[in-house]
């Protein structure tokens, strides 16, 4: 059963230096606050998972949690490139961090083979691309049947995978709805999850087309209103374009983006 | 006495133009979804949108920032998880066009999204990445490319191949066992590609009204072979121009 606890506690005791993180969301729902908890409790040697690192992912990167990035398109939505992921992959700051490229094909189908409690999934993807050559994780198969050639991913299995959903009752059933992206197949292709929460209520009025995860394949969930932020929560709050844009600057410069982080971690300069 | 308008617009115009009514589109951020939008409201309107964040079927009233903004969720016949969208509707080859853009783009449509600089391990310039890209290319019916023209993007080889074009030529596609047939026109601010015959070789087969050929040849990194009946693109219509900014318009 999903235990209900603080975002600080959450964190604290699910991630762990060295581990493998996932946090997913796909444009909505991203968990934002969660991941800005990673950087003040300064968890490092991280390897994270992300379809798709937009600004919680170039912070985590910038702060220096990551040591391997998992991903399959990392840039700031609509404005352009995330430049402290820039930076490391170019220079090794403030950390060298090694990449793992896929397509989102290939991860999303590695989250169901890591859901499916199977080693490896199989698609008809990446033919004739230089990304086989580059990434190890992305082998060529023959279908058994037809002979047709296909290709392999092996599963992801994170050891701790965090999502933002719209809300949980207090048993710690978890309820989405909206663009509900890979986080589903996320949460239970990982050894342990958290999910950050928009309101706990007392009863989860049934929605058609919601996603619902089940306490007992939650780990945590943390009640964190505007916890998704600047992304969006539907019914709850609007996507802050303007944030976004504004990240570029931040991100662009290593001594603004210091001082960000100096501010988020409350180190006086 | 046409109306006034830029390169954008008559790019954006043109884009639009190749979208049929009745066709579904697997759409890209940014350029290809701002066409796509306005073939929806110009002249398709029963024209599928299908972003890769689940939404199939968008009916967006402004233009998205991102492919997972909430109008493109609100407005959809049907919102579905990330896996579905790439195995159930994209792999089984149920879309008729991938609209893409590019960073880099080479003679044979082959896209670069991934890296600038020959060593993928310290590259010039580290590009977000291929996203959806490399299976929309291979597995959509076919594919438009909307990009601007220039020779930093036009080149006669791409750094790296994130999605596959038509290779080093025709029947590459064929060989590798790709589904659809890849590249069938590239539209930039300056006219419009399309693969010879013979050779899938883009090829100028229009230029935009003002455009001189000279202009289009400077802007390509590799010897632009051009069209033996090179045509002149229809200057974009008042009603062309009136849909494309009220959608700009709406979404600032």
């Amino acid at each position: 059963m999903a235990e209900l606890l603080s975002l600080e506690e959450a964190v604290g005791r699910l991630v762990h230096d060295g581990d493998t993180v996932a946090l997913e969301g796909f444009t909505h729902l991203i968990p934002v606050a969660a991941g800005q908890e990673i950087i003040r409790q300064r968890r490092r040697d991280l390897t994270l998972v992300r379809m798709t690192p937009d600004i919680v992912y170039d912070q985590l990167i910038g702060a220096g949690c990551a040591r391997k990035l998992i991903f399959s398109w990392g840039g700031n939505p609509g404005v352009g490139s995330l430049h402290r992921f820039r930076d490391a992959v170019q220079h090794d700051w403030p950390v060298p961090l090694e990449i793992e490229e896929h397509s989102h094909a290939g991860m999303a189908n590695r989250y169901v083979a890591g859901a499916s409690g199977l080693p490896f999934a199989v698609l008809r993807g990446y033919t004739g691309t230089d990304l086989p050559a580059q990434t190890a994780t992305i082998k060529p198969i023959t279908c058994p049947f037809t002979g047709e050639k296909l290709t392999a991913v092996p599963a992801l299995n994170p050891d701790v995978t965090i999502v933002h959903a719209q809300r949980a009752d207090r048993s710690g059933n978890v309820q989405m709805w909206g663009i509900t992206g890979v986080q589903k197949e996320a949460v239970l292709a990982a050894k342990r999850s958290l999910v950050t929460v928009e309101e706990v209520v007392d009863e989860l009025e049934p929605r058609p087309g919601a996603v619902v995860l089940p306490a007992w394949v939650v780990t945590a969930v943390a009640e964190v209103p505007g916890g998704a932020k600047p992304s969006y929560a539907a019914g709850y709050y609007e996507r802050d374009n303007a944030a976004y844009q504004a990240w570029d600057e931040v991100g662009r410069d290593r001594e603004e983006f210091t001082k960000w982080l100096n501010e988020l971690t409350g180190v006086k300069a | 006495m046409s109306a006034e308008y830029t390169a954008d617009e008559m790019m954006s115009v043109a884009a639009a133009r190749a979208l049929g009514d009745g066709m579904s589109c697997f759409v890209g951020i940014g350029l290809p979804s701002k066409a796509a939008n306005l073939a929806r409201r110009a002249h398709a309107p029963n024209l599928t949108l299908i972003y890769e964040s689940g939404c199939l079927g968008a009916k967006p009233s402004r233009l998205p920032l991102s492919i997972g903004d909430g109008e493109l969720a609100d407005t959809a016949d049907a919102v579905i998880s990330v896996p579905e969208v790439f195995n159930y509707w994209l792999q089984p080859g149920r879309i008729d066009v991938g609209f893409l853009g590019a960073a880099q783009l080479d003679k044979f449509g082959n896209i670069n999204t991934t890296v600038i600089g020959s060593d993928y391990h310290d590259p010039k310039v580290r590009l977000p990445g291929a996203g959806g890209a490399p299976e929309i290319a291979a597995s959509c019916g076919e594919v438009f490319i909307v990009l601007r023209q220039n020779p930093r993007a036009f080149v006669e080889k791409v750094d790296f191949v994130t999605s596959f074009g038509h290779g080093t030529g025709k029947g590459d596609r064929e060989k590798l066992g790709l589904p659809g047939r890849g590249p069938t026109l590239v539209v930039t601010d300056l006219g419009l590609l399309r693969p010879d015959p013979e050779t899938a070789e883009l090829t100028l087969t229009e230029l935009h009204p003002g455009v001189d050929l000279d202009r289009a040849t400077a802007a390509t990194g590799w010897k632009l072979k051009v069209a033996g009946d090179l045509k002149t693109t229809p200057a974009p219509t008042e009603q062309e121009l009136t849909v494309l900014r009220d959608l700009e318009k709406a979404s600032a």
